[in-house]
């Protein structure tokens, strides 16, 4: 099936191609530098699946910009959701601490799209057992909005306004084979029309 | 003194005819019979029977009255089809003496549904170690002919043997429930491939066949007759065969349940198959079939077995074995033997009356239907078609492993002694 | 039928897998300094014992509590059970208290499946040994051992037991570990050999899809595992075999058998030992032994469990119908 005409319904418009995507890292990478005053306590946490992609490349471009090696983990944020119930038990993706550890350091949790919230909610629950970080950020490349809880990034690779009916898909070449933001419009399914 | 006319039944499966039944025997049996003021029942298309007899049935009392009592054990027999049943001995008191015997024959005469003939214990208590007084028992009012520790076996080969010869004195016979006890020490279903995989403990075919094998030899060795309860394996057949060549006076039984059914079905762990013996393999119900269709098993007995609903709403060990049968005996046995062309309704007639009322030596049944005869009857609407609903059982237990199950044929009529037990399949 | 975990026979290689993995994340939990989630809080897990096993019930109670969930352990012994209710009252006690899962052990081959198939209850079952049946969450941990020392704990992710020998050992007819491995490890790809006397291997074992053998030194060379079974005494009295001596001589796990086996092979046992019987101190005390290990991983196994049947609004163990139906 056609990458752009699967869930996200039809014609999904690409609002990031891989160039922007590039482009929009680098400048997160930079700001974090900046706002972390050199960055070397940073530990970049990935929320699984694409967050875990989009730590990995932050801590490259970290790496360009300071000459130093930036911790980059991943944290499995599906035992702490708090919609467990409404949906099929999940498959559980891998929590990687790195060595380090994250006691007194500046955890940057990654992710690809920040929505209602209630995703990064549950990975600051789940932080809460890991470790105490002495202060905790949020770096996302898409910030679509309708947030349900008080919770804002740090760090934001594109704002983009959506309505409800809208869907946002992120792309990377390490799990889809390219890189992209699709904007489309959900398919009404048969409850939908009920 | 009533009469009536059965219209155009065809008798033992035979050709249409009519019978005429006044008062309690059967006055003529011929075509376009009429009697001034009968009643006549129009039977085209239905089979006329001899009363079913059954050499097995578990009526539970005295002492398990919470799961069936003569009245309504004779009242599920009459429903089957069955104008007398042979009660076995296993009560609370064992039937082991005189008295008991007397109140269960007294308690069958009272039902009025079917004739109640009790088997007697062999041993007293059914401990298999003392014999009951056999010949008290065959003396009393209920006539005592058949003996049987049922439920248990008479393992020990010299009480056996005593047993065998004893109740020569007044042409008995030893009904043997074939289990040998230390080989079904914990034993819960048949031992196999389907015991392998469940981990229930296994009931090996040779637990029935080794005191098969032994008891044939020891009728023949005293000269006795034996008869064998619900044989339920390819290798008990294969015996029987063997004793039968050899002219020994050995019978044998075999329930509708081991004619149908398979230890497959155990694998729901639903305790309504649990069953003594238990339920075998294909293999061991084609034989049973087979056996039965050429004569080498004698007849079909139902091994009635009522349990309350908690003996069976359980987890498989903890459950009661037996299933009950007097309701759906003849439609299994038409599925499995008729339907399947094994036997006609002339070789049910013969499977299912006259010879377990000839072994059990049970007088005025087992007749043929011919003028003079007591009018012990059974109309059969072999058409019908029914889902099983034990809802509807005339017995106070409804532990039947068909429920749901879809199964051919019907008893409209029952006729004791010319009195309408069962009228339209509704008791009268 | 997926709601609950009665047979290992239920289980696809997929679910199986599933489960494993799901292990290896929770086992990872056990190294963190908080080593609780909160995934099951709110749900109740009842531990239903009719059979004493102190060992398989804390091992649950563990697995249960590190997940929130509120633990209730029902003993039969000294309970109303022994004054003889039934497995259906106290089944519908534990419904009326809304027991979200029922982790079973009974002495009753069946019990299990009949507490799941009767209506008695609505929570999920989950077997944790029934009579001489099945004791599939003992046959996961097994498994989840010998993929962690034969294939790795992070290079086995996703991976089964494709072509590993394992040999089980010992009382084949009365144990439900040995039932539950065989389904189980062939499922994942292994070869199961089984070895023990005549005596103690079912009468139909011909049917399962696994090999038989009368003699250990035939198959230890050839065993990338090798499970060894308690065996009771008492069955010696039922003339399982002559004597104790005469059955360790001819079956038992000593040094000089172990050392036939290939170096990276290993011991394992679902304990409790007999020292001496069927395991020599030797052995049991080796590098090579897993039976600790086994124990750790138990615990892995049944977070797993419980979190793949309670963790949503349905199990995620093989798409029943209903669920396939509710995504279209």
């Amino acid at each position: 099936m056609d990458a752009q005409h699967d869930d996200t319904g039809k014609a999904a418009r690409p609002v990031l191609e891989a160039p922007d995507i590039a482009r929009v890292l680098t400048r997160i990478a930079h700001e974090i530098v900046e706002r972390a005053k050199g960055a070397d306590d940073v530990v970049l946490l990935g929320i699984p699946t694409r967050g875990v992609f989009l730590a990995r490349r932050l801590a490259e471009k970290l790496q360009e910009i300071t000459g130093r090696k930036t911790p980059v983990g991943s944290l499995d944020i599906t035992m702490y959701r708090d919609d467990l119930r409404m949906r099929p038990a999940r498959a559980l993706a891998r929590t990687d601490i790195p060595g380090e550890g994250i006691e007194g350091s500046l955890v940057v949790l990654v992710d690809d799209v920040l929505f209602s919230g209630r995703t990064i909610r549950a990975a600051l629950d789940a932080l809460g057992d890991i470790g105490r970080p002495r202060a905790v950020q949020l770096a996302v490349l898409v910030d679509r909005g309708h947030r349900e809880l008080p919770i804002r990034a740090d760090y934001v690779g594109k704002n983009l306004p959506t309505s409800l009916r809208e869907t946002v898909k992120v792309q990377l070449a390490e799990e889809d084979g390219r890189d992209a933001v699709l904007l489309g419009v959900k398919q009404a399914t048969p409850a939908d029309t009920q | 003194m009533s009469k009536i006319i059965i219209r155009g039944a065809r008798i033992l499966g035979g050709e249409p005819g009519d019978v005429l039944i006044d008062g309690e025997t059967i006055a003529e049996v011929g075509t376009g019979i009429e009697a001034e003021g009968a009643t006549v029942i129009e039977a085209e298309g239905q089979i006329l029977l001899p009363g079913l007899v059954d050499l097995h049935t578990h009526l539970r009392e005295p002492g398990r009255e919470d799961s069936e009592t003569v009245l309504t054990g004779t009242k599920a027999a009459a429903v089957g089809g069955f104008t007398a049943v042979h009660a076995m001995a296993n009560t609370f008191p064992v039937a082991d003496t005189a008295g008991v015997v007397e109140q269960v024959w007294r308690l069958g005469k009272e039902s009025g549904y079917c004739d109640v003939q009790p088997v007697g214990a062999v041993t007293v208590g059914l401990e298999g170690k003392q014999l009951a007084e056999l010949g008290a028992m065959h003396d009393s009012a209920a006539g005592v002919k058949v003996f049987s520790d049922d439920g248990k076996c008479v393992d020990d080969a010299v009480i056996m043997r005593r047993a065998l010869e004893y109740v020569k004195a007044f042409d008995g016979v030893v009904a043997q429930h074939a289990q040998e006890p230390r080989l079904t020490e914990g034993a819960q279903m048949n031992e196999g491939i389907v015991s392998a995989e469940l981990g229930l403990g296994g009931w090996p075919a040779v637990a029935e066949e080794s005191i098969i094998a032994r008891d044939v030899l020891l009728a023949a060795h005293v000269g006795s007759r034996v008869h064998i309860c619900h044989l339920s394996t390819a290798g008990s057949v294969e015996i029987v065969r063997w004793a039968k060549s050899k002219g020994w006076n050995v019978t044998a039984e075999v329930t509708p349940h081991h004619l149908l059914l398979t230890d497959e079905l155990v694998r729901t762990y639903n305790p309504v198959y649990k069953v003594n013996p238990p339920l075998r393999t294909e293999a061991d119900v084609l034989a049973l079939r087979e056996a039965l269709a050429d004569g080498t098993i004698d007849c079909v007995a139902t091994d009635h077995a009522p349990h309350p609903h908690e003996d069976k709403d359980c987890e498989w060990a903890a459950a009661a074995m037996g299933m009950v049968g007097l309701e759906t005996a003849l439609s299994v046995v038409q599925q499995t033997m008729v339907d399947t062309g094994l036997i006609d309704w002339a070789g049910v007639a013969d499977r299912m009356s006259f010879r377990p009322a000839a072994i059990g030596r049970l007088e005025g049944h087992g007749r043929p239907v011919s003028a003079g005869e007591p009018a012990n009857l059974t109309l059969v609407d072999p058409a019908y078609r029914g889902a099983v609903d034990p809802a509807g059982f005339a017995s106070r237990s409804r532990n039947t492993p068909y429920e749901g199950r879809e199964l051919p044929g019907r008893v409209t009529h029952t006729f004791l002694r010319g009195r309408a037990t069962v009228v339209d399949g509704k008791l009268a | 039928m997926k709601r609950h975990l009665i047979s290992a026979a239920d289980l696809t290689r997929d679910d199986a897998v599933l489960i494993l993995d799901t292990a290896e994340e929770m086992a990872r939990v056990a190294d963190r300094p908080i080593k609780k989630l909160p995934t099951l809080r709110g749900r109740t897990v009842v531990n239903l014992f009719f059979e004493d096993s102190t060992r398989t019930r804390i091992s649950f109670e563990a697995a249960a509590k590190r997940l929130s969930a509120d633990v209730i352990n029902f003993s039969a012994k000294g309970s109303s059970v022994s004054k003889g209710e039934s497995l259906k009252d106290t089944a519908l006690t534990l419904e009326a208290m809304g027991a979200d899962a029922v982790v079973i052990r009974h002495g009753a081959s069946g019990a299990p499946y009949r507490l799941a198939t009767s209506g008695w209850i609505d929570g999920a079952v989950v077997n944790a040994g029934d009579g001489t049946h099945e004791h599939p969450t003992q046959a996961l941990l097994d498994a989840f051992t010998m993929r962690r020392r034969l294939v790795g704990a992070d290079t086995g992710l996703g991976r089964d037991l494709d072509g590993r020998r394992i040999t089980i050992v010992g009382d084949i007819l009365h144990s439900r570990v040995a039932r539950s491995n065989v389904h189980l490890l062939t499922t994942l790809g292994a070869h199961v050999t089984l070895v023990a006397p005549p005596t103690l291997v079912p009468v139909g074992v011909e049917k399962w899809p696994c090999d038989v053998s009368y003699s250990l030194d035939d198959v230890l060379a050839k065993s990338d595992a090798v499970m060894m079974l308690r065996v009771q005494r008492e069955r010696m009295n039922a003339a399982y075999f002559p004597t104790e001596r005469e059955y360790s001589r001819r079956y038992g796990l000593d040094g000089e058998r172990m050392a036939k086996m290939p170096e990276h092979a290993i011991v394992m046992h679902p304990g409790p030992m007999v020292r001496g019987m069927e395991i020599t101190a030797e052995v049991a005390d080796s590098d090579r032994c897993t039976v600790v290990e086994q124990v750790a991983n138990g615990v892995s196994i049944r977070m797993a469990v419980l979190y793949l049947l309670l963790g949503g609004s349905d199990t995620a163990l093989s798409a029943a119908p209903a669920r396939t139906e509710e995504n279209k």
